[in-house]
């Protein structure tokens, strides 16, 4: 029995771990597609972020090194803003060429900081920080609150992002220009300026997930460490239908369904790893097909 | 290109002015520029007397003027109240602006429901959220570009009621429209452009819809050819007992229609947009599935789209290459069997000698269509209907935007074909078109058919487009 | 080809050259030789006769293959982000297959192969076709899914079903010699070029020349008037044309293990699909092009593995060279548009007016 408590403990702490900077860069694509833009450079964005979280933890600590990643995403993310919203060019194309320049970008910088053998474990990262008494519960407690504080961060982004876009004038703002250009051109909103605005905010919550991943996580930097998770969050995006709290409960169930793992193998399933590693891919992909039909993109998306 | 050249005009509180012209005079040009939406590169916007810089519609709004577009702005997926929200610069606090947003409605007379998503409103309800948009700040100058273009006379009747209850009260009204009997009808004063220039500034009174419109176009109108009426032939298409799904998010489909359309003749449906005439001619054109009933078309068919930059051509193509597209496998420069070649040089010359055949203004057929501007690309579309030698025709409000001059040449065509044997069924939501083209109307309201009287009149045919003690959608219950 | 037009090409060297200015600014910077960095990635690429053969050219096969696949989907508006999931899903089956046509006669095995890899490809599209056709699900985001799971199945593959006899290594038995490619005398390089060259001919002719290639490019460009004015069932063109393109990367992973790699395992795709998709955008979908782009990102790409070899110079920067090779063709693209001179390139998906 109390074995079981542990596992789910471990369980749900995995979950959370794996999730945050899913929750992160997907709440910034959501901000950033609800104004119109695709942002297939968040994965660059990143990418970025984690370099230079690492860069600025080795530097001056750890907090310096969320200002870094986040800082990181910003400019990766202005650039993105400048080609794809500012000159009006194509966004996939954009996109795609700014992960590419991301990877060998942060590829050629890491190797100048790090040199040949990389930063290994010297790179302080971030404490988890146990709330008092409710880290005591069990199961839940070391599930949910006994993480790094970026994680109570992303979680707390939640509402705020929520309250920016539906309670807000910019927030409408925002999602008339996401729906239609040239409605919201007619009632004053400023499309571009607020296109760039929303591109860029993604932009900082996306080098913050990249610095999570950093400084949270995985506690070290590696070429190419995003892995596509900035694609995935993509994916969130659209599977939380571009909600904030569709989108936390599907970074959740795509963390949860990551750290099935280790139940599977507390269970002592006999399955090759790769399918545990595989599952949260194709349960993504299942839910999408559920969940897309009955809700639309907004309808200025990528224009 | 300059859209406008020294042009101006001036509206006093508790006047309406009418803004004449035609498509393309410059009379939107004009009016974004007094509310914020285009700069001028020179002259000056003064309200009540002081010049004002005016570099968007937030400026615009500040200075108490507001404005109803040609087409509905609002964004289609937010609710009533979120659109008046970001039009008026409102906080965005649910319960606070619903009940700001009602008072509103109430105040002005114009009842809505807040909470509904503007793409589930009628569009005489569009309209109307568009005048909410407009006044709720407070405007004192109300612009309004075309605001009954696509009502139902009684609606425009009581749109324009609405104007003069405004102006009444001390505002000052701008009236864009392209048809003079408007103008006299509502206007204190009118205002002529013709090609960016003010060709005629005065009162209505002093002048005659004959002068007016020779102000508008610089000459007297092309008179329509005369009528022939010939005796109808064999029955081309038959319908009977129809249903049709709806296709839009609002409005009806097609319920329990009946009609025939014989050779020779031109059918013309009058209905407010969204009642089912949109199903109805698509379907006859095999676009879409009807769910029962018999439909029987006579092919070749050959349908003009209502909307010609996304659905009749391809903007980014040539005009070639729309040709093509339009002919469809039939078209005369596809060779083979399994393969389907195109021979692409066959395809310039024949669509070269079809553009010269329609008096297109292009370039040549290797223009994209996104160049031409709205007239030519009709008859580009025209022409190619045209080319498939069409036993029916099915058009969609075919002079939508046309100057008079690209109208009367759309109508032409249309007759010519109908002499020449073919069927035309056309729908139009300016029942004037449908009065001057059709040989014989029918009506649609919610999704039936009904034929008018031979014979009947303007306001007849409008009262029957309403229908009779129908509820329209999306009006809260009182 | 009937035009690709100067100005294009003329661009694309431009914005290389510009690329690499920047790249040896910025090796300057982080202290390397940037002249001889310089020298070792034209000396690994086009500077000899072996390296081009041998190196560059059969690197850019997958990258022509795949690119023309993209071409084909993204003419008609479909975006298929995931050929590296179906180049990996053609690399399994031509292993797997590989494996078991040693006795064959050579011609024999290499068509098997062949087949089972496009087929293979084809498969790993099926579901993000059905997803969009029946829910409207983005295949950018589903294509982009089924990636990480091709990867994760060859992880598996190469330790379980298809590891290699002694079970030590993670990667197969190499496949039978029948099914190895043919090579040009004294290169590497595998007739998987000629293949590539005549696939790009069969779709410059049927994208410029035929009824459904120009249904394709109306679907891509205009898919309301395609339907309404044209007739055409959008959705059933881009269906094809998604199947079509999933089966040409899969070829392209039969391709690289039967002529290149002889046996399956990870990373044996340097990113191929992604790259291809650079390369397809920068032709502007259009076949010569692809061919073109692909030779030189080939190029640049083992010119790069030089320089780290030569000069310690890490070979990802060579992404930064072709990140910045896009981004300034993208921006010329839109200036030309902005100036109103027509456009210095045709727009995408879309060709030059015939």
């Amino acid at each position: 029995m109390s074995e079981w408590v542990v596992v789910g403990g471990a369980f749900g702490a995995a979950a959370v771990r794996v999730a945050t900077p899913l929750l992160l860069a997907a709440l910034g694509e959501t901000v950033t597609e609800r104004s119109g833009v695709i942002n297939l450079g968040i994965e660059g964005a990143m990418l970025t972020g984690a370099l230079a979280a690492a860069i600025g933890s080795t530097l001056g600590g750890p907090w310096v090194g969320v200002l870094a990643g986040a800082g990181a995403g910003l400019v990766v993310a202005a650039i993105f803003a400048a080609v794809a919203v500012g000159a009006g060019a194509d966004q996939i194309i954009a996109g795609t060429a700014i992960t590419l320049g991301a990877v060998g970008v942060t590829g050629g910088a890491y190797r100048q900081f790090y040199g040949p053998a990389g930063p290994g474990l010297s790179i302080p990262t971030l404490g988890a920080v146990e709330i008092p008494g409710l880290s005591a519960i069990p199961v839940l407690g070391p599930a949910l609150f006994d993480h790094s504080l970026l994680t109570y961060a992303a979680l707390l982004a939640v509402p705020i992002i929520w309250w920016l876009l539906f309670r807000t004038r910019w927030g409408l703002g925002l999602r008339a220009a996401g729906e239609s250009a040239e409605g919201a051109r007619v009632a004053g909103v400023r499309v571009s300026l607020t296109r760039a605005m929303a591109t860029m905010l993604g932009g900082v919550l996306s080098g913050l997930a990249g610095a999570s991943l950093v400084l949270a996580q995985v506690g070290t930097f590696a070429e190419r460490m995003t892995a596509g998770r900035g694609f995935v969050a993509l994916a969130i995006v659209v599977l939380g239908r571009w909600h904030p709290v569709g989108v936390l409960a599907a970074a959740a169930l795509f963390g949860a369904a990551t750290a099935l793992q280790y139940v599977f193998q507390a269970m002592g399933l006999d399955l090759p790893y790769q399918m545990f590693l595989m599952f949260p891919y194709v349960l993504t992909l299942l839910a999408l097909g559920g969940a897309v039909g009955r809700v639309r993109a907004p309808a200025g998306l990528g224009r | 290109m300059q859209a406008l050249r020294g042009a101006g005009l001036s509206v006093a509180p508790g006047e309406v002015h009418a803004l004449l012209g035609e498509n393309g005079a410059g009379k939107t040009t004009l009016m974004h520029v007094a509310h914020g939406l285009e700069r001028a590169d020179a002259g000056r916007v003064l309200i009540g007397g002081v010049p004002r810089r005016l570099a968007s519609p937030r400026d615009a709004r500040r200075a108490g003027v507001g404005m109803v577009h040609q087409h509905p702005t609002s964004v289609p997926a937010l609710t009533v109240a979120e659109n008046v929200a970001l039009a008026a610069g409102w906080a965005v606090q649910p319960t606070a602006l619903r009940g700001r947003v009602r008072a509103l409605g109430e105040r002005l007379g114009l009842p809505l429901d807040p909470d509904t998503p503007a793409e589930r409103l009628s569009i005489a309800l569009k309209q109307r959220l568009e005048i909410l948009k407009a006044l709720a700040t407070d405007a004192r100058v109300l612009l309004l570009d075309e605001p009954t273009s696509v009502l139902a006379p009684a609606e425009a009747k009581e749109l324009l009621g609405m104007v003069r209850r405004f102006a009444k009260g001390g505002g000052a009204v701008v009236l864009i429209t392209h048809k003079l009997a408007e103008a006299f009808d509502a206007a204190d004063r009118v205002t002529v452009l013709r090609r960016g220039v003010v060709t005629y500034s005065g009162s209505p009174a002093e002048e005659s819809p004959k002068s007016l419109a020779a102000h508008m176009i610089g000459a007297d109108l092309p008179d329509a050819a005369p009528r022939v009426s010939r005796a109808p032939g064999l029955v081309l298409v038959h319908v009977e007992a129809l249903d049709v799904p709806r296709m839009e998010r609002h409005g009806t489909g097609l319920r329990g229609a009946s009609l025939d359309v014989r050779e020779g003749e031109i059918v013309g449906i009058a209905a407010v947009e969204g009642n089912g005439q949109q199903e109805l001619l698509r379907a006859v054109a095999g676009l879409v599935r009807p769910l029962r009933g018999v439909l029987e078309v006579t092919r070749p068919t050959a349908l003009i789209p209502e909307d010609r930059t996304t659905e009749g051509l391809v903007a980014a193509l040539s005009l070639t290459q729309n040709v093509t597209l339009g002919l469809g496998r039939g078209a005369p420069w596809i060779r083979g069997k399994g393969l389907h070649r195109i021979d692409w040089g066959e395809a310039e010359r024949r669509t070269a000698q079809l553009l010269a055949d329609f008096d297109v203004q292009a370039t040549g057929p290797g223009a994209r269509a996104a160049e031409l501007s709205g007239g030519n690309q009709q008859k580009v579309v025209i022409a190619r209907a045209m080319e498939r030698k069409p036993r029916v025709v099915i058009a969609e409000n075919p002079t939508r935007g046309l100057d008079v001059r690209a109208a009367a040449f759309v109508h032409e065509r249309l007759r010519r074909a109908a002499r020449a044997g073919a069927g035309v069924l056309f729908h139009s939501t300016d029942l004037d078109e449908v009065l001057a083209l059709a040989d014989r109307i029918l009506v649609m309201a919610d999704g039936r058919i009904r034929a008018a009287p031979a014979g009947a009149t303007r306001s007849e045919v409008g009262a029957m487009m309403l229908g009779v003690g129908q509820r329209r959608g999306g009006e809260p219950d009182a | 080809m009937r035009r690709l037009p100067g100005a294009s090409v003329l661009l694309v060297v431009l914005a290389l050259g510009g690329g690499l200015l920047l790249l040896m600014a910025g090796l300057a910077l982080a202290g390397y030789d940037a002249g001889r960095t310089m020298v070792a990635l034209w000396q690994g690429s086009f500077g000899s006769w072996y390296s081009l053969t041998s190196a560059t050219l059969p690197r850019a096969v997958p990258l022509i293959l795949i690119g023309l696949g993209f071409s084909l989907a993204f003419r008609g508006g479909a975006l298929n982000i995931g050929a590296e999931g179906q180049f990996y899903a053609g690399a399994i089956a031509a292993t797997a297959v590989g494996g078991l046509v040693g006795g064959w006669p050579s011609s024999l095995a290499i068509l098997a192969i062949v087949m089972v890899a496009a087929a293979a490809g084809t498969a790993w599209i099926v579901v993000p076709v059905w997803l969009r056709v029946r829910f409207g699900v983005l295949e950018v985001i589903s294509t982009l899914l089924l990636n990480f799971v091709a990867e994760f199945l060859v992880s598996w593959m190469v330790q379980g079903p298809l590891q290699e006899r002694t079970g030590i290594y993670p990667q197969s038995d190499p496949i039978a010699a029948a099914a190895r490619l043919p090579m040009l005398p004294g290169t590497r390089l595998h007739i998987g070029i000629l293949l590539a060259l005549v696939l790009a001919g069969i779709l410059w002719f049927v994208f410029a020349r035929t009824w459904w290639g120009f249904r394709l490019l109306a679907v891509g460009t205009g898919p309301r008037a395609a339907e309404v004015s044209g007739r055409v069932d959008a959705s059933r063109m881009v269906a094809v044309a998604l199947l079509w393109s999933g089966a040409i990367a899969g070829l392209a992973g039969g391709i690289e293990v039967a002529g290149v790699s002889y046996a399956l395992f990870q990373n044996l795709s340097p990113g191929y699909g992604f790259t291809a998709i650079a390369v397809a955008l920068l032709a502007r979908l259009h076949p010569a092009g692809v061919v073109a782009t692909g030779i030189l990102f080939g190029g640049l790409e083992v010119g790069a593995g030089a320089m780290q070899r030569e000069a310690g110079v890490p070979a990802v920067v060579v992404y930064a060279v072709e990140a910045v090779v896009i981004l300034v063709v993208l921006l010329a693209d839109v200036g030309a548009r902005r100036m109103g001179r027509g456009r210095v390139v045709p727009e995408l998906a879309s060709e030059r007016a015939p």
